[in-house]
């Protein structure tokens, strides 16, 4: 999945005839490519943007602006990306765009992606319908798009609850039957009905007690070895992150502000924000403790972001610089980027 | 010293259609002055159930089946059985000198109300006869400082308030003002009490570092954000400077970067108040940072009660073991526990943790373990010892 | 613990609603044995017209020949209320029937779709919805010329609206449910997402409200039939019949309450349906809501 400089804002409408005030800026301009077979882990904190992000990844919600380039040659990302600079507004770019550019599509073209991009949920206890069997839930995936039916579709219902640890012979049971870590296996097991090659998910053990977190990040282990498959993995748990990714990406406020690799991230983080949220994240650990680092101050609200360098308000590092131009993400060591003007 | 709180042989079941849910089996755990003990566990575990059933405060159709909590009235020095309390005098313990703060702010504030009325209404439920007191002094000021363009009018009104005021800073519940109150005109008569209450809701704020605090008292709860509501939350919690504050999962809903200021917050408490903390947290990380001694709970049951250093470095219970071996740790391999947690309508008999236990014996199975000391302050609930 | 069970529990645990539903049972018996309990004398071509045996105007109490006795015009009364019950389910079920029917597809538009369809939608219950509603009934039956057919259609255009409005909100909210995204998630098209998630999650307010309102339709189409806009005279409306005993409410100086029968015996059939069904509507809400809180 390439993202390049994707861009999603919420229009807020106010006054009697609803006109377009202004926007919540919840995904601005955010640029990452996760490769196939990786485990990319999205960390921040709530409002900045990573929940939108990965919706908007799998066309939940349709981009602003930017692309989503989702297992595309490198040679037409590159003829599009000419094309672009040139300025050409030309039928070839537009018809390579449509043909490409995940943003671009809709109605069927977009049907037929999910099959090959699934979302799950944060919360199990609402992400599964009450009325329905779980039955019909993990099946129904199948039948929309017609790929089984009948005997053939209950066995494979049964075939992947099985995959994802839930015990034979609850086909007809309803959700609320079961606990709320047996809930979000039925939610994986939803998403990998159609044989997917990307799933993304969205926080999916926060709503979960600490061993039954152990039991799905095992699981999520275990089928992306067996399918596999690729991951974008939001948390708000850098010890989550870096105890199961390949690669992490720190958001702030819609932007990116840090890539690395978890070992990089945790011992050397180069954006001042990343280094807090280290420091703010408790650790079992009694000899450690919660760095002075405290950050001051409040995130600042997605509709009316800080001018420049979105962190300039609550970092200690700030210059004239960060308060009026926006740092871009750069290649700052081996397969390290960060987007900060004056990196640790 | 003596303990704040002893909690001995507490069983709280629920009679659903369901079944009896075990809520809380048999708990045994004390409470010593100015410590921050912090309860860590699952759900269904009892962390919350025994948080409330302290303040007797279990929903239909929970109901205490046996057992004790002694509480010490540092005022009196005087200690009672709080399970035996009438609902009166149960009320006049909670908020003052028990208090509660729980894991949504936004839930505990009413959306109606400004954030220094709530806080007010602490003081004014709790602490009349202080509040009557300041404002009678107010009155007494202003009758010696001659007072302004219609003082000759006014004064009989202010000698009437200080009057009043006087009898509510001395009596317990003075039947004039009380009277008076429940007349539409005449009721004005006691607006400096909620002046007053006012005023010290801001001192509380401030204290709480919540910057500029004047303006923020009158904000409703929407206008904040969450850390802000949780830290008001805080101050009405510790108005009254209770003697136990029990946070039920403070930090949970919140950012990890307030977070750590909430623990700062917390960690500030302990040592400027000398209040004790029983801090509920399913979050071990978060118990090692605020914490001078920690309990694991289990199905209702407390499995191991040791000092943070004591518990992370000899964690002896195997569910502790278990639970540490769970929490993902960079480069470490994930350890899951098998199985599910505990069916609290249905627990496994004897030991509620032997289908899971890597080291169950026999004896497991059939009768439940009391909690021994193993080591110095360090306290276990299981047949291995 | 089954679901079965558990309803059965929450109703018994409300007499009241056992109650109206031994009411209803007791209307569904009549109405199904009608034919049983008051025959249609031979000859006669139309069992809903009530057999006559004269023209005499003043109301006879009742006798063993006329168990209700008769009313003004010497209908049996008996006759009248028995199978009056069939024409009372008939309006109530029928009326009922289709305005849920359209309240659900309007509604399903306007709130899963938003937009320009919501406001069109939402602008012309407006329209609707500014009339007095038996005024507007009144109207429309005056217009198209009394009958039952007619008090069913005026009924029906006078109440969809607030059904449509009603499904409208529950549907906004169930709309933005988790659930709903992951069924878009997995490629279902709207059509399917509405019939499948969304309206069985969020009908059981309407069909609260549609319940409660039987017993109201069955009121207004006796409120209508007694000022004469329902059915033709001599049909078994238990309205029709108010309305014959319209002159006769109160009797002569001396014994005021001497042709109580009249209006008395077809307003307590009347109570007791309306009864019935409000009580059932309670029974209903009690069941549904806590369910939905126990999830």
């Amino acid at each position: 999945m390439d993202i390049r400089k994707l861009k999603k804002h919420f229009p807020i409408v106010g006054g009697v005839l609803r006109r377009p005030v202004g926007a919540v800026k919840a995904v601005d301009g955010v640029s990452l490519v996760i490769k196939r077979g990786q485990w990319l882990g999205l960390v921040g904190e709530s409002g900045c943007g990573k929940t939108t992000l990965a919706k908007t990844a799998v066309r939940l919600l349709k981009p602003t602006s930017g692309h989503i380039y989702f297992d595309v040659p490198d040679e037409v990302k590159a003829e599009i990306e000419e094309l672009e600079s040139l300025g050409r507004n030309n039928s070839k770019l537009k018809s390579l765009l449509k043909e490409n550019d995940l943003a671009t599509f809709s109605g069927s073209r977009v049907r037929l992606f999910r099959r090959n991009a699934q979302l799950v949920h944060q919360d199990p206890f609402t992400s599964l319908d009450p009325r329905a069997k779980i039955k019909n839930i993990v099946g129904e995936p199948l039948r929309i798009h017609r790929i089984l039916s009948g005997q053939a579709l209950e066995t494979a219902v049964e075939e992947l609850l099985h995959t994802v640890g839930v015990s034979t012979g609850q086909l007809n049971r309803y959700p609320h039957q079961f606990s709320g870590g047996q809930r979000q296996r039925i939610a994986i097991a939803r998403a990998l009905a159609m044989k997917p090659e990307f799933i993304a998910f969205d926080e999916p053990t926060s709503a979960l007690d600490v061993s039954v977190q152990a039991q799905i990040l095992n699981l999520l282990k275990e089928l992306k070895s067996e399918f596999g498959l690729t991951y974008l993995y939001i948390t708000h748990e850098l010890l989550i992150a870096e105890s199961v990714c390949d690669y992490i990406a720190v958001m702030y406020l819609g932007k990116v502000v840090e890539m690395a690799k978890p070992e990089e991230i945790f011992h050397t983080p180069r954006h001042p924000y990343s280094q807090s949220l280290i420091a703010a994240t408790p650790v079992p650990d009694p000899e450690r403790r919660v760095g002075r680092i405290v950050l001051p101050g409040e995130v600042p609200s997605p509709a009316n972001p800080p001018p420049g360098c979105t962190f300039h308000p609550r970092c200690s590092r700030a210059s004239q610089e960060c308060r009026e131009l926006e740092p871009p993400l750069e290649l700052i060591s081996e397969n390290h980027y960060v987007a900060c003007f004056h990196p640790l | 010293m003596k303990d704040l709180i002893r909690i001995k042989d507490l069983s709280v079941r629920f009679h659903t259609y369901e079944g009896i849910v075990h809520a809380i089996d048999d708990l045994e755990l004390d409470i010593r002055q100015g410590e921050t003990l912090g309860i860590v566990g699952e759900t269904g575990s009892g962390k919350t159930m025994t948080a409330l059933t302290i303040l007797r405060l279990i929903p239909y159709p929970g109901k205490i089946e046996s057992g004790s909590i002694i509480f010490l009235d540092t005022d009196r020095r005087r200690e009672f059985d709080l399970l035996k309390l009438s609902e009166d005098k149960m009320r006049a313990i909670r908020g003052n000198k028990i208090s509660m703060v729980f894991q949504e702010p936004g839930a505990a504030l009413n959306p109606v109300y400004t954030i220094g009325d709530q806080i007010s209404e602490v003081y004014l439920l709790h602490r009349r006869n202080e509040l009557g007191h300041r404002a009678k002094q107010r009155v007494d000021n202003l009758l010696s400082d001659g007072g302004g363009p219609v003082a000759s009018v006014k004064r009989p009104f202010w000698r009437w308030q200080r009057r009043l005021y006087n009898k509510i800073s001395q009596e317990s519940n003075p039947f004039e003002p009380r009277f008076l109150s429940h007349l539409p005109l005449f009721r004005r008569l006691l607006w400096r009490l909620k002046n007053e209450a006012n005023l010290l809701a801001v001192d509380m704020l401030k204290d709480v570092e919540i910057p500029d605090a004047a303006r923020v008292a009158i904000h409703y709860p929407h206008e904040l954000s969450g850390g802000m509501k949780q830290r008001a939350v805080i101050a009405m919690a510790l108005a009254c400077s209770p003697d136990l504050l029990i946070a039920d999962e403070p930090t949970t809903s919140l950012d990890v970067t307030i977070q750590a200021q909430m623990l700062e917050l917390f960690r500030r408490i302990k040592t400027d108040r000398g209040a004790s903390v029983l801090f509920i947290t399913h979050n071990l990380g978060v118990a090692s940072e605020v914490c001078d001694r920690v309990s694991v709970m289990y199905a209702g049951r407390n499995c191991e009660v040791a000092s943070v250093k004591e518990l992370f470095l000899h964690p002896s219970h195997p569910y502790t073991k278990a639970l540490f071996d769970a929490v993902p740790m960079p480069g470490k391999e994930l350890q899951t526990i098998p199985g599910e947690l505990a069916d609290p309508l249905n627990p496994p008999p004897g030991c509620r943790f032997h289908p899971r236990c890597p080291n169950a014996m026999p004896v497991c199975q059939q009768e439940k373990p009391k909690l021994k000391e193993i080591s110095k302050d360090h306290m276990v609930t299981c047949h291995l010892f | 613990m089954t679901d079965w069970k558990f309803t059965v529990r929450q109703i018994a645990k409300n007499p009241l609603s056992v109650v109206g539903i031994i009411i209803l049972m007791f209307f569904v018996v009549i109405a199904i044995f009608a034919p049983l309990i008051a025959p249609t004398p031979e000859g006669h071509l139309n069992p809903y017209m009530i057999p006559r045996e004269g023209y005499s105007a003043t109301p006879q109490p009742p006798s063993e020949e006329h168990i209700f006795g008769t009313t003004e015009g010497e209908y049996d009364i008996f006759y009248g209320v028995i199978w009056g019950t069939r024409s009372a389910f008939q309006v109530g079920l029928v009326v009922i029937g289709i305005v849920v029917t359209i309240g659900i597809i309007l509604g399903s538009l306007a709130g899963y779709f938003g937009g320009v369809i919501d406001e069109v939608i939402m602008r012309i219950t407006d329209i609707f919805l500014a009339f007095p509603a038996l005024i507007l009934a009144m109207a429309i039956v005056a217009v198209i010329g009394p009958s039952l057919r007619s008090v069913m259609i005026a009924l029906t255009i006078v109440s969809w609206p607030s059904y449509a409005r009603l499904i409208r909100g529950d549907i906004l909210q169930v709309r933005e449910e988790d659930y709903i995204e992951a069924s878009r998630g997995i490629g279902a098209s709207s059509g399917r997402i509405i019939i499948r998630h969304v309206l069985p999650n969020a009908i059981y307010p309407t069909l609260i409200m549609a319940s409660l309102d039987i017993g109201a339709i069955v009121l207004s189409a006796a409120a209508l039939s007694f000022l004469g806009l329902g059915a033709p005279e001599g049909y078994a409306d238990w309205g029709q019949l108010t309305s014959f005993a319209r002159n006769w409410i109160v009797g002569p100086y001396q014994n005021p309450l001497k042709y109580w029968y009249a209006v008395t015996i077809p307003g307590l059939f009347i109570l007791f349906f309306v009864l019935g069904w409000n009580l059932l509507g309670d029974a209903f809400r009690d069941i549904f809501d806590p369910k939905l809180a126990r999830r």
